[in-house]
């Protein structure tokens, strides 16, 4: 099998009424979209269809219609336009330079497989995405073209993510953002040196004013519904962006200064991050590679622990080494480990900050916990009850009925946590 | 009879369905009231006897209801308890409505915070047991795949689905928000649903219609499938823990994933092991087209694309 191919020789023939052109065109257009990590559908305003013409529903909460075996979920059509680009990022699989097969859909081709897609529950909706073609403006338009006619012909409902290209004129990201459920725009990378040695036509100072451009446009939407007027519909699950990790030399602790730096300047809802994977027919100048998914996985780790756990990046990154994090450890209980004074907590009287900080306790684990001890002093079968497993708190947590001896000093706590932890996440 | 008596005797209690969240409900106020004890009732579902309710629960006398710690009056359940008994109705165990007196029955008896306490083995118990559900109706709304019935007026759609709890109605009013404008059936071994665009209709179970032709629109389903999936980040426990195989028999694309997972490793080795090779014949006169504002050469492109697709076309037919 040729290594450009597009994966759809293991498709039996097409059977009758199958529209091969379409085939062939979505075979090259989704497989060109995969390197997007997001396929996330939630958060955005509670809407049905009771009241329309046409079909569609957002809960809140969104649904994985289906998972690839790579365990990602399936929630949103993803795919490109296009693939034909002008741009030439050498990271991407549809880089000018790339000799990839190349297709564009039609926008009415798109909005009806998107709305048959839909009508048989396979998807939650469309994450539209596209390369570069004649120049930035007519391309978002296109892409804008495609929302709009789902929203305003046909009255979809479902979820809708556009990815706006930054270089297009504000009134285009406008009205992305009225037909949008979520915008988003990529970094790419956290060094803006390697944007311009990789990506030349990028430009980090463009990428950023246009999300400051949008997180205006959704602070505005928000201030005036808090006022009571309707506010015009403005991308209520917001804007979410996307690194490369492994492109360039750029460290974890990088990594994450920029995250946090794009969470705090821009109210991004998420940043994704996606192990730079081998692509077909790639360039000369990058790691050719298996991706390191480890790697991977263990910045979203140290991502939620930085939105949700209270934990500033340097703290973080300490948990590691020379700016890397620890690759055989979640980054909590590396953190732990370097700060054994801290322990043991006692779950019956912590507060909630210092809950947070205890290995293998989760978010809801430590609500639980608030909730139950107010009507009991709880010992280590509650909090196995309350939280799951206790396995690996038990070394850093004080119950009624149990106080940790000296596993704390013990040094080979950290092998024998690392053996535990291959099976166990910690944000389960 | 008296109050002593209701307690004591051993009740039937006939639920109309084995998921009557409201039927229990109903039933387990009149027996809290009436003060029986949890282990004098059996519960009883979908026996299909004609008076669905049973016997007539004899209230408690005045005096034995002043005295909540000793006879049970109904406690204020919360919000939050009721959703969580709804779920477990639809749980297959077969004390689940059993479980669920119980705990009302302590809560009125001494307990006043159980209902609050997930930490008590009961409580802890009907958390797991409402989590398997809550579970299993998330699954539904994921995992039916609907079909267009061939050559209805207007659009029809039908899903077959075997649901491991009695998830159905619990999950039909979102497919009910969703698809309000079209006309669809879900149908699972127990039993039925089926919306016309008006309203929603309950019906006998069914089963799996094994010689249904597929769908040209499962093919398009199928190819994306195939293309979104990254075999270079091949992880199959990851899949098989949000998508159990146990779904896999009813979704059109999981007969694909045994060969995608066979190619992944070769088809990554080839994308590593490959040499970089020279731009296509477009990719200069495009860079320099945008770098001189003209349009793309368009024809040069669409002429590209045409042979390439062709030869993609002549490999997958
Ligand atoms: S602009 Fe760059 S990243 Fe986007 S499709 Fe084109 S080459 Fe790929």
């Amino acid at each position: 099998m040729n290594s450009q191919k597009c994966e759809s020789s293991i498709l039996s023939p097409a059977a009758d009424g199958v529209p091969v052109r379409l085939m062939n065109k979505l075979a090259i257009l989704s497989d060109a979209a995969k390197y997007d990590a997001s396929c996330a559908s939630s958060g955005a305003s509670r809407r049905d269809s009771l009241d329309g013409r046409g079909v569609g529903s957002t809960e809140g909460m969104g649904i994985c219609h289906s998972y690839a075996p790579d365990g990602r979920c399936i929630s949103l059509l993803k795919v490109l336009l296009t693939n034909f680009c002008t741009f030439d990022c050498l990271y991407c699989v549809n880089r000018v330079s790339s000799n990839v097969p190349r297709a564009r859909f039609e926008v009415d081709e798109l909005v009806n497989l998107v709305l048959a897609f839909y009508k048989r529950n396979y998807i939650e909706g469309l994450f539209l995405s596209s390369g570069i073609i004649q120049d930035p403006d007519y391309t978002m338009e296109q892409i804008v073209e495609v929302a709009r006619r789902l929203r305003e012909v046909h009255d979809f409902r479902g979820y809708i993510h556009l990815k706006t290209i930054p270089e297009a004129t504000p009134e285009l990201l406008a009205s992305a953002g009225r037909y949008a459920d979520r915008l988003s725009i990529n970094v790419e990378l956290a060094r803006s040196s390697s944007l311009d040695s990789l990506a030349p036509q990028k430009e980090a100072g463009g990428i950023r004013r246009a999300m400051a451009g949008i997180r205006s446009r959704l602070d505005e939407s928000r201030e005036r519904s808090h006022s009571g007027r309707a506010a015009p519909q403005f991308a209520a699950s917001g804007q979410s962006t996307q690194m490369i990790v492994g492109a360039d030399d750029a460290s974890d602790g990088e990594l994450l200064d920029c995250s946090e730096s794009l969470y705090n300047g821009y109210h991004l809802k998420r940043v994704y991050y996606s192990a730079f994977s081998p692509i077909p027919d790639a360039s000369a100048a990058l790691p050719l590679a298996p991706p390191d998914l480890n790697r991977e996985h263990r910045l979203y780790q140290a991502d939620w622990l930085m939105r949700f756990y209270g934990f500033a990046v340097d703290e973080i990154v300490a948990g590691g080494e020379n700016g890397m994090l620890d690759p055989a450890l979640d980054p909590k209980l590396a953190w732990a480990l370097k700060h054994r004074e801290r322990f043991p907590v006692d779950v019956n009287q912590a507060e909630r900050e210092l809950l947070l900080r205890v290995p293998g306790l989760g978010t809801r684990g430590v609500e639980r916990i608030i909730a139950s001890r107010r009507l009991h002093r709880l010992s280590l079968a509650d909090l196995g009850r309350l939280c799951g497993s206790v396995a690996r708190m038990r070394p850093f947590v004080v119950t009624r009925d149990w106080r940790p001896t000296s596993l704390l000093d013990n040094s080979g706590l950290r092998a024998q946590l690392m053996q535990g932890s291959a099976q166990m996440s910690l944000f389960d | 009879m008296n109050h002593q008596q209701q307690s004591q005797r051993l009740h039937k209690v006939q639920l109309a369905r084995p998921d009557d969240f409201d039927g229990w409900r109903r039933l387990a106020r009149q027996h809290l009231a009436a003060g029986s004890v949890p282990e004098s009732i059996i519960w009883e579902f979908g026996g299909g006897t004609a008076d669905l309710f049973g016997e007539q629960v004899a209230p408690a006398s005045p005096a034995a209801a002043s005295n909540p710690q000793r006879t049970g009056q109904v406690p204020v359940v919360p919000r939050r308890f009721l959703e969580l008994a709804r779920c477990v109705a639809c749980h297959r165990t077969p004390d689940r409505f059993a479980l669920l007196y119980r705990v009302l029955w302590r809560a009125s008896h001494g307990e006043p915070g159980l209902l609050d306490l997930p930490s008590d083995p009961d409580m802890h118990r009907l958390h797991r047991l409402g989590k398997c559900v809550a579970r299993e109706r998330h699954k539904m709304h994921a995992f039916v795949r609907f079909r267009q019935t061939p050559e209805v007026e207007p659009e029809h759609f039908s899903a077959w689905f075997e649901p491991e709890h009695h998830t159905l109605r619990l999950s039909s009013d979102f497919f009910v928000r969703r698809f309000a404008n079209m006309h669809w059936s879900i149908v699972t071994p127990d039993e039925s649903a089926h919306w016309n665009g008006q309203s929603l209709q309950f019906g006998p179970g069914g089963h799996r219609n094994k010689g249904a032709a597929p769908e040209a629109m499962e093919q398009l389903w199928k190819t994306y499938f195939a293309n979104i999936f990254n075999p270079a980040r091949l992880k199959l426990d990851a899949m098989r823990s949000e998508m159990p195989v146990k779904y896999w028999k009813n979704l059109p694309e999981a007969p694909l994933i045994a060969e995608l997972v066979h190619n992944a490793g070769a088809r990554s080795q080839a994308m590593v092991d490959s040499l970089p090779s020279e731009p296509p014949r477009f990719a200069s006169r495009a860079t320099a087209a945008r770098a001189t504002r003209h349009p793309t050469p368009s024809e040069s492109i669409e002429h590209g694309r045409k042979s390439r697709i062709s030869d993609e076309r002549s490999e997958s037919d």
